[in-house]
C-alpha cells in the first residue's frame, strides 16, 4: 500500500528527470521510426506538386523562435519543395520574429539552390495590423510593401511586377504560431479573395483548425512537429522534424504511463477508502 | 467631446470598410484608411515599448524589489534597438546576431520548460473521476498515442482490416475529424457570434470600454 | 563552426541553462536571463517597426528623395502620399498617453484603430466563421451512397461520420445557448454536446503535450549537437 500511495503521489521533480531522459535518450541513440503521411499533409503537397511551374507561391512566416522547433522545419521542407518545382515565392511575415526567421530559412535553402534574389523569391518583411494587412494585400501589394525588407523599391523586383495583389497569387502557406495567423489567412485571403491557402501551425493550436478543413477553407493542415515530419517524410526531404519524432514517441509513452500510474492509484485507494478499511485515500494534487 | 468625436472617428472608419463590400467605388477610400491603421499600430507598438521602459527605469529609481534586473532589462532594451536601428537588421548583421544567439535561445527555452510542467499536470490533473473526465482522458491517451510513430508500429503487418478501429492511428483520426470538428466548430460559430455582436456595438457607440475612463 | 559562431553557441547554451534552471527553483540565474528576454524582445520590435514600417510607409512617402514634401517644395505639386500626415498625426495621438492631463487625445487614433478593426472583423467573422461553418455542416448528408463496379452501395463509415457530424455541432451550441434553463430535451441535447466538447478538449490536451515535448526537444538538440558536440569537435576531442 506505501507504493500504491507513492505512485499516487510522485514529486515532481522524478517527472522532471524522466521527461528529460525520454527526450535526450532517443537523441542520443535514434531509433529510425517512420511516420506515416496524413491526408491533410498529402493535399498540400499535391497542390505544390500540380501547380505549373513558374507558379507564385506567398510563404507567410507567423512564428517566433519559441516555436521554431516544431514550424521550422516546416518552412524548410515546404520552400525546399517549392523551389524544386521551380516556383517563385514571395515571403512576408505578420509577427516581427517570423520575419527574422525567414532570413535564417532562406540563408539554409540557398544553401541547396542557385537561386536570384528579386527573381525567384523576395522577402518583404514583415508590417503590423495582421487581418488588415491581408485586406490590403487584396488591393495592392505595392502600396503596403513599398520596400522589401533590405529596403530595395518592390517595384525594381521583377517577381513582383507580376503579382499585383492577392488575385495573382497561387497558393498561400501560412505557417503560423498564433494571431495573427491561419484564422486571418483562411477568413480574408480565403473569403473574400478566394486565395487558395494552406497552412502549419504548432501542435496547440491544430486542433481549432480542423473546421476549416472540412468545409475547404484550407486545403490542408501541418500540426506541429508531426505534421512537419510527415512533409519530410512525403517530400523526401532530410529535415530536422523526422529524426525528432523518436524523442517524441518515447516522451509521449512516458507521460501515458504516468497518467496509468497515477488512475491504477487512484481506484485502489478509492476501492480501500470505500471498504471502510480506514486505508489512506489518495491526496489532492499539488502544484504542476 | 472628448469621448464623442472619437467614437464617431470609430463609427465612420468601421462603416466605410462595411461599405467597400457593397460599393465598390470605396475601395480607394478604404484603401487609405487601410494605410493609416498600419502606422497608427506601429505607434501603438512604440507605446507598448516606451510604457516598459518607464515602468523599469521607475522600478530602478526606487530602488524596488528585483530593480537590478530592471537594469539588465533596460541595457537589452537599448542595445537591440541602437544596433538595430544603426547598423541594420539584415542577414549577417549584430542585430541578426543578436537575435540567434540571444533571444533564440531565450524564447524558446521559456516554452520548452512547459514540457515538464504539462508532464506533471497530465499527471495529477488526469484522473477518470466522471464520465466528462473520462472522455477527456481517453481522448487525449488516444491522440497522444496516435499522433506519433511508436502508436502505430505495434500494429503487425498481418492485423486484420476489419479489426483496424482498434488502432490509435485510426481512433485519433476518427477523434480530430468527428468529435474534434464538431466541438471546434460550434466553438468557432458562437465565439464568430460574439465577435460580429461586439463590432456592432463598438460601431453604434453602445461599447465605449475602448475610449478608457473620463 | 568559426570563433564567433562557438561563442554565440555559449552564451546561447548559458542563457538556455539560466532558464531551465527554474526548474529547481525560482533564482538570479533565472531572472536575469527572464528580464533580458523582455528588454531584448521590446528593442527587436522597435527596430523592426522602425526599418519595417515607419521607414518604408511614414518617413519615405513623406520626406524620402522622392517624398510627397520634397515634389511640393521642388515642383509645387501636391501629391496625394500628402494624406499620410493623417496616419502620422493619428499615429502621435497614441503617445499622449504618457501625459495625463491629455491622455484623452490619445482616444482618436485608439478609435481610429478599433473602429476599423470592428467594421472589418463584422463582414468576415460573418462570412467566413459563422455562416460557411453552418453551411458545412448543413451540407453534410447522414445518408452517403457511393458507386463502384458492382453497384450502388451504402457507405456506412461516411453516413455514421457525417450523422455525428451534424449531431455534435447541434448538441455543443445547444450546450452554448444559455438563454433557457437546460432541463428535459434541452438539458439531454446540452448534456450531449458536453461529451463532444469534452472529447474535443481531450485532444486538444493531447496536442498540446505534443507541442511542448517538440519544443524541449529543440533546445535538448541544440545542447547536445551544437553546444557539446561543436565545442568536443573545436577542442580536437570528437
Amino acid at each position: 500500500m506505501k507504493f500504491v500511495r507513492w505512485l499516487a503521489d510522485i514529486d515532481r521533480r522524478i517527472i522532471f528527470v524522466v521527461i528529460a531522459v525520454a527526450v535526450v535518450v532517443p537523441l542520443l541513440f535514434p531509433l529510425g521510426m517512420r511516420v506515416k503521411v496524413t491526408p491533410q499533409t498529402q493535399t498540400i503537397y499535391d497542390e505544390v506538386e500540380n501547380l505549373p511551374g513558374g507558379s507564385n507561391v506567398l510563404v507567410s512566416f507567423d512564428y517566433d523562435p519559441a516555436a521554431a522547433p516544431e514550424v521550422h522545419p516546416m518552412a524548410l521542407a515546404f520552400l525546399h519543395h517549392c523551389f524544386q518545382k521551380k516556383h517563385r515565392v514571395i515571403i512576408m511575415a505578420l509577427w516581427p520574429q517570423g520575419a527574422q526567421m525567414a532570413v535564417s530559412a532562406m540563408a539554409e535553402i540557398n544553401r541547396d539552390f542557385d537561386l536570384e534574389y528579386g527573381r525567384d523569391y523576395v522577402n518583404l518583411g514583415y508590417k503590423p495590423g495582421g487581418a488588415i494587412v491581408i485586406k490590403s494585400l487584396g488591393n495592392s501589394f505595392a502600396e503596403i510593401f513599398p520596400k522589401d525588407m533590405a529596403g530595395r523599391s518592390t517595384a525594381t523586383l521583377p517577381l513582383m511586377e507580376d503579382v499585383s495583389n492577392l488575385y495573382d497569387v497561387d497558393l498561400v502557406m501560412d505557417l503560423s504560431a498564433g494571431v495573427p495567423g491561419i484564422t486571418e489567412w483562411v477568413i480574408i485571403a480565403n473569403a473574400l479573395f478566394q486565395t487558395r491557402t494552406a497552412a502549419g501551425c504548432t501542435a496547440v493550436s491544430a486542433p481549432q483548425f480542423f473546421p476549416y478543413l472540412q468545409t475547404g477553407q484550407l486545403i490542408g493542415l501541418l500540426g506541429g512537429l508531426k505534421g512537419a515530419a510527415e512533409y519530410e517524410t512525403v517530400t523526401a526531404y532530410a529535415g530536422k522534424a523526422s529524426p525528432r519524432m523518436d524523442s517524441q514517441s518515447v516522451a509521449h509513452v512516458v507521460i501515458i504511463v504516468f497518467i496509468l500510474f497515477a488512475n491504477i492509484s487512484y481506484f485502489i485507494l478509492r476501492r480501500k477508502r470505500e471498504e471502510g478499511s480506514g486505508g489512506p485515500t489518495a491526496r489532492p494534487p499539488t502544484s504542476a | 467631446m472628448r469621448r464623442e468625436i472619437p467614437m464617431i472617428v470609430a463609427f465612420v472608419a468601421g462603416v466605410i470598410i462595411i461599405l467597400e463590400f457593397f460599393v465598390p467605388t470605396l475601395r480607394n477610400v478604404a484603401g487609405q484608411l487601410q494605410k493609416w491603421y498600419l502606422v497608427v499600430v506601429a505607434f501603438a507598438i512604440l507605446v507598448g515599448a516606451f510604457n516598459l521602459l518607464r515602468m523599469n527605469y521607475m522600478k530602478v529609481r526606487g530602488r524596488r524589489v528585483d530593480w537590478p534586473y530592471s537594469i539588465v532589462l533596460i541595457v537589452g532594451l537599448f542595445a537591440m534597438t541602437i544596433v538595430g536601428i544603426g547598423w541594420g537588421i539584415g542577414q549577417g548583421t549584430v542585430f541578426d546576431w543578436l537575435f540567434n544567439y540571444l533571444m533564440f535561445p531565450m524564447s524558446s527555452t521559456m516554452f520548452a520548460l512547459l514540457a515538464f510542467f504539462v508532464a506533471s499536470a497530465a499527471y495529477r490533473a488526469f484522473r477518470a473521476r466522471t464520465v466528462d473526465a473520462t472522455l477527456l482522458l481517453v481522448a487525449a491517451v488516444i491522440v497522444m498515442l496516435g499522433q506519433v510513430p511508436i502508436g502505430s508500429i505495434w500494429v503487425p503487418s498481418w492485423w486484420p482490416d476489419s479489426l483496424v478501429f482498434l488502432t490509435p492511428d485510426w481512433l485519433k483520426d476518427r477523434i480530430m475529424n468527428i468529435f474534434n470538428t464538431a466541438g471546434q466548430r460550434a466553438i468557432l460559430i458562437g465565439a464568430s457570434l460574439g465577435v460580429v455582436s461586439t463590432a456592432l456595438r463598438i460601431l453604434l457607440g453602445i461599447e465605449r470600454s475602448y475610449l478608457g475612463e473620463e | 563552426m568559426d570563433g564567433l559562431t562557438l561563442f554565440g553557441t555559449w552564451i546561447a547554451a548559458f542563457l538556455t541553462l539560466c532558464i531551465l534552471s527554474f526548474l529547481y527553483k525560482d533564482n538570479p540565474f533565472y531572472k536575469f536571463a527572464e528580464y533580458l528576454f523582455i528588454g531584448v524582445s521590446a528593442g527587436f520590435w522597435i527596430a523592426y517597426n522602425f526599418h519595417n514600417l515607419l521607414v518604408p510607409n511614414l518617413i519615405d512617402p513623406l520626406f524620402g528623395a522622392d517624398g510627397a514634401f520634397p515634389k511640393l517644395v521642388r515642383e509645387g505639386q501636391l501629391d496625394i502620399r500628402l494624406l499620410t500626415v493623417i496616419a502620422g498625426l493619428l499615429g502621435i495621438t497614441m503617445l499622449f498617453r504618457f501625459f495625463p492631463k491629455v491622455a484623452w487625445v490619445s482616444r482618436y487614433g485608439i478609435a481610429f484603430s478599433v473602429g476599423l478593426g470592428a467594421g472589418l472583423m463584422f463582414i468576415v467573422y460573418l462570412q467566413a466563421n459563422c455562416i460557411y461553418q453552418i453551411w458545412g455542416t448543413v451540407q453534410l448528408s447522414p445518408i452517403v451512397i457511393t458507386e463502384s463496379a458492382t453497384g450502388w452501395h451504402f457507405d456506412w463509415g461516411a453516413s455514421v461520420a457525417n450523422t455525428l457530424l451534424i449531431i455534435g455541432v447541434v448538441s455543443a451550441l445547444v450546450y452554448f445557448y444559455f438563454s433557457k434553463e437546460h432541463k428535459g430535451l434541452l438539458g439531454g441535447t446540452a448534456r450531449l454536446g458536453i461529451w463532444f466538447l469534452m472529447v474535443s478538449f481531450g485532444a486538444a490536451f493531447g496536442y498540446t503535450v505534443m507541442a511542448r515535448i517538440s519544443l524541449l526537444i529543440g533546445r535538448m538538440e541544440f545542447l547536445i549537437d551544437d553546444w557539446i558536440k561543436e565545442t568536443l569537435i573545436a577542442l580536437g576531442l570528437l
